[in-house]
């Protein structure tokens, strides 16, 4: 069944000119974004297979200017969709007819780092790759490397949690922020937490990271920024089946073992990547590891010398250590471009479901008949380490029998997700996508609590409205 | 009065929901170690994890383990031992410095988010904190999170939870992320330095590639003489091998080195638990967080009003103190010196009238206190659990 949106307020549509009028008395012109042309740009995230026009899209550039505009939306009962990049998976910044697109892009500064406290404070619309460059001279980086890092936002980091390839050790992005300036429905703005460790009352950092733009807009953040290990070597492992891939991964961390980063591929995503990013992976194999491991040189050898002897117990039939930086850029180049290189032999839709270490070759089986039973391909390639899995489904987007075949398998998929232990999404958040799967993983009262949390800082349900929480269900207090 | 001690979720479903519907206040206790922690509460009955003390799932090769709030702290880093495993954020035992007995519960680690030394590499206990079911106000049993590594399903209650104190709803579970035992752990000791030198010295070690896990600094009044201390984990040859390159990166500070074994084990304990700054049991003692840059700043304009002595931990930015318990145990002076560097103070030991008469916790501006008053009435609202402890208000 196609993803549900509610049906536009036709009050709110009909103020459109008084809204934008209003609007366009706060903020300055170019701020404030109206044409059809203009706003076709932020109708859809990277779900694309869904779009919806926006009222309008303001781009300010002060968090003064998000005050002001967020206390003008409260006041006239406007929705409100923060966004950052739209890089979302889960169509968390997909916009609504009735509502404002309020995108932080603008605000993409750097405005202080501190490198003998590690920390960085940022706006929130940088994007997370320029963060770790702006420290990259003092051998500094920011830990969470989502694939997008690129083009994804600070903004959009904390508003879905996300992580990375290197989160096994580093943690996501719960675990590297400290602080945030958040602005509040009603225009007030608030600081929590800041350079120190660990605030007093509760957790509001934690809950505002991972909240999909529902609790608050985010303008600037203090994120903690760490030095570099000394070396890192990425490697590629290639096993003739996933089961031993993934049974190679269980063993590592059960001996004790947790490299920077365990990367996993099966046969459709090697062929598919290799063909686009030439990055010299083998071809001959049914699955690979990319596992990095980093320190001193002796560090990584030792380190690296107990991985190769339990991946020969599992039966590892490749072996292929990076150099160089070129040949570890290359084996990264191939992992870090799978989703665009998918995208360029299929159209597809990428599921984020995690599942215990236990149930990784169990999972990978099962999502393999699944999708086989809806006469469709799939394509693995996640971060095995945590396990966090992406099987992306491939079909054809202009099909609609087809999508809603890929979009019934990609549910089966997440349904034995949480069946086995596991949860609906480990990086990529709710959004639309999985709104109305919520019911699977959570009790009815679990919802409502979740809910009622919600209300507290919006309780008229007006910032990102439509996501998360299935629709027929909305509750206040 | 009454104790309750529930053996099972559904048992403490029904105390809370009868509780809830008399408007009976319920002081949510464990091993009821941390009784002079907090403000005095005001409460008519007792609701304890006594009786649910079991481990309800543990998965060595996935790193993670499951438990009833009631189960001691003690008993699971032994079963954790067993299989060469440890909880990341080092808790600390608060019973040296509050001389209470008891055996602490890891439902208190999790509703007090304690974190020892190793919170500055391995995160806070609510970083390790994957999942937890809790009895909120209504009497419903809610879960949020669960037992694998990465979960962005839904709001974050679970870290709503840890650090609650207890006022938002009783824990059933608790599920932790663990992590191998290092082999070998081995500390670094600086002697005589300023604070200044010392932090600066920590600063440029936990800034440099070697992973350091543990960075403290306990002055010359502390006794024992002024220690500056680094501490490393992991593989053995890998820790030897760091330590040669902090030595010789830390040189200009001064010469570092390497202690025996037991005496780092027994400082990093100390420190953990403050109990260098246990006696004299009269003083008050405060914990305070601010940037690891500002903690000399902070613990020298403190001690420019009142009498004080300090240690770091955290590479600066944990400042523990112990003052007199007059002129409201220096409220006044220690939060006017947080307000000018940033972060904040908790007052962790005083007698119970000092406790009832000062902020605990840094008072929350008025946003953020009406946001907590909007939370604790979502999860609580006939504002039946630990009432005041944490807040007046709350
Ligand atoms: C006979 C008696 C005398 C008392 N005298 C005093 C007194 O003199 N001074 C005083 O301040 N208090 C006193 N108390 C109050 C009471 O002991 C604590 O305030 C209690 O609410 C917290 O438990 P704890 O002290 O045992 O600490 P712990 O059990 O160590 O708990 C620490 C914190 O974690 C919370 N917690 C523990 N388990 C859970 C859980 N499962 N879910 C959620 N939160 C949890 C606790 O509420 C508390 O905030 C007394 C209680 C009794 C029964
Ligand atoms: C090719 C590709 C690869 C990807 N790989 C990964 C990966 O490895 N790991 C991963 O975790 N994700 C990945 N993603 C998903 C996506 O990049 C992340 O979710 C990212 O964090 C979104 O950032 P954004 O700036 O694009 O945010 P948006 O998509 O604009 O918004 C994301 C969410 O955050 C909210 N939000 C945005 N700005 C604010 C704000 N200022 N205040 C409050 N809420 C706000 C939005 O409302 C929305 O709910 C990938 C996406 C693509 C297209």
């Amino acid at each position: 069944m196609p993803i549900a949106f509610p049906i536009p307020d036709e009050a709110v549509l009909g103020r459109r000119g008084e809204i934008l009028t209003g609007l366009g008395q706060l903020v300055a012109p170019e701020v404030l974004i109206i044409s059809e042309d203009e706003r076709r740009a932020f109708e859809t995230d990277a779900l694309t297979a869904y779009r919806r026009m926006p009222l309008a899209v303001v781009l300010p550039s002060t968090t003064t200017e998000v005050s002001t505009v967020l206390k003008f939306c409260a006041q006239n009962q406007v929705k409100v969709v923060p966004r950052g990049a739209g890089t979302s998976l889960a169509g968390g910044a997909i916009p609504q007819e009735d509502a404002i697109v309020l995108g932080v892009s603008k605000m993409n500064r750097i405005l202080d780092v501190n490198f003998e406290n590690r920390t960085a404070r940022v706006q929130a619309g940088v994007t997370n790759l320029a963060v770790s460059q702006a420290v990259a001279h003092e051998g500094f980086f920011y830990a969470p490397d989502p694939s997008s890092q690129l083009a994804c936002t600070i903004a959009g980091n904390i508003g879905m949690n996300s992580g990375g390839a290197h989160c096994l050790k580093y943690g996501v992005t719960t675990n590297n922020i400290l602080g945030v300036t958040l602005v509040l429905l009603d225009g007030t703005i608030v600081e929590i937490g800041g350079e120190h460790l660990d605030s007093p009352g509760y957790d509001l950092l934690g809950l505002i990271v991972g909240s999909e733009g529902q609790l608050g807009v985010v303008t600037e953040a203090v994120v903690r920024i760490r030095r570099a290990a000394e070396g890192a070597k990425p490697v590629l492992f290639g096993f003739d089946t996933s089961e031993e891939a993934g049974a190679c991964v269980a063993a590592i961390m059960g001996a004790g073992i947790i490299p920077v980063a365990i990367e996993f591929m099966d046969k459709q995503t090697i062929e598919i990547v290799e063909g686009f990013a030439k990055a010299g992976y083998p071809l001959d194999v049914g699955a690979l590891l990319i596992i990095e491991v980093e320190g001193s040189d002796r560090e990584m050898e030792a380190m690296l010398a107990r991985i190769v002897g339990i991946a020969r117990k599992h039966n590892v039939r490749h072996i292929k250590e990076s150099r160089s930086a070129t040949e570890a850029a290359a084996i990264w180049k191939g992992r870090k471009s799978a989703f665009g290189a998918t995208g360029r032999v299929a159209d597809y839709i990428c599921m984020d479901g995690t599942v215990p270490l236990g149930q990784l070759s169990n999972v990978l089986k099962r999502t393999g008949e699944i999708v086989a039973s809806y006469g469709l391909r799939v394509a693995n390639v996640f971060h095995a380490g945590d396990g966090n899995m992406h099987p992306l489904i491939l079909y054809n987007v202009n099909d609609p029998a087809e999508q809603a075949k890929a979009e019934a398998a990609g549910e089966d998929i997440l349904k034995y997700c949480v069946e086995v232990g596991g949860c609906l999404t480990g990086e990529h958040g709710v959004g639309i996508e999985k709104r109305d799967l919520m019911r699977f993983q959570f009790e009815e009262r679990d919802l409502r609590q979740q809910m009622r949390v919600r209300a507290v800082f919006d309780p008229a349900w007006l910032l990102n409205p439509a996501k998360v929480f299935p629709l027929d269900n909305r509750l206040t207090a | 009065m009454t104790r309750h001690n529930p053996t099972s979720e559904a048992d403490a479903c029904a105390i809370v929901a009868e509780a809830a519907a008399q408007r009976t206040p319920l002081a949510i206790q464990g091993g009821g170690t941390k009784r002079a922690f907090g403000r005095p509460p005001q409460f008519e009955s007792t609701l304890s994890s006594s009786l649910m003390t079991k481990v309800t799932l543990y998965e060595p090769a996935e790193f993670v383990i499951s438990t009833e709030p009631g189960a001691s702290l003690s008993g699971i880093v032994r079963l954790l031992a067993e299989h060469r495993q440890e909880l990341a954020f080092e808790p600390l035992d608060y019973r040296p410095l509050l001389g209470s007995d008891g055996e602490p519960t890891i439902g208190a680690v999790a509703a007090m988010n304690l974190s020892g030394p190793r919170r500055i590499a391995g995160g806070a206990a609510r970083d390790s904190s994957l999942g937890v079911r809790f009895v909120n106000g209504r009497g419903e049993a809610i879960k949020s999170g669960g037992r694998v590594m990465k979960n962005v399903t839904g709001l974050d209650l679970v870290k709503l939870m840890i650090g609650a104190h207890g006022t938002l709803g009783f824990l059933t579970e608790v599920t932790f992320k663990v992590v191998p035992s290092a082999q070998r752990v081995a500390t670094l000791c600086l002697v005589g330095l300023s604070d200044r030198t010392a932090i600066a010295t920590l600063s440029a070690a936990l800034g440099s590639p070697y992973d350091v896990s543990g960075a403290a600094h306990l002055p010359a009044k502390i006794g024992g003489g002024a220690r500056t201390l680094i501490r490393v984990e992991g593989f053995p040859d890998s820790v030897e091998y760091r330590l040669g390159e902090l030595r010789s990166l830390l040189k200009a500070f001064g010469t570092a080195e390497v202690l025996a074994d037991g005496t780092g084990k027994d400082l990093w304990v100390a420190i953990r638990d403050a109990t260098v700054l246990a006696e004299p049991r009269d003083k008050a003692i405060w914990r305070i967080s601010t940037a690891p840059t500002k903690g000399p700043d902070v613990a020298a304009l403190i001690a420019r009003t009142i009498d004080a002595r300090w240690f770091f931990d955290w590479g600066g930015g944990l400042i523990w103190l112990a003052c007199s318990t007059a002129s409201a145990a220096g409220a006044a002076t220690i939060r006017a010196a947080i307000r000018q560097a940033g972060g904040h103070a908790t007052l962790v030991r005083a007698p119970e009238d000092v406790r009832a008469a000062v902020d605990v916790f840094d008072p929350p501006v008025k946003a953020i206190a009406r946001l907590q008053t909007g939370l604790k009435a979502s999860l609580d609202p006939a504002g039946i659990f630990n009432p005041g402890r944490m807040f007046p208000e709350l």
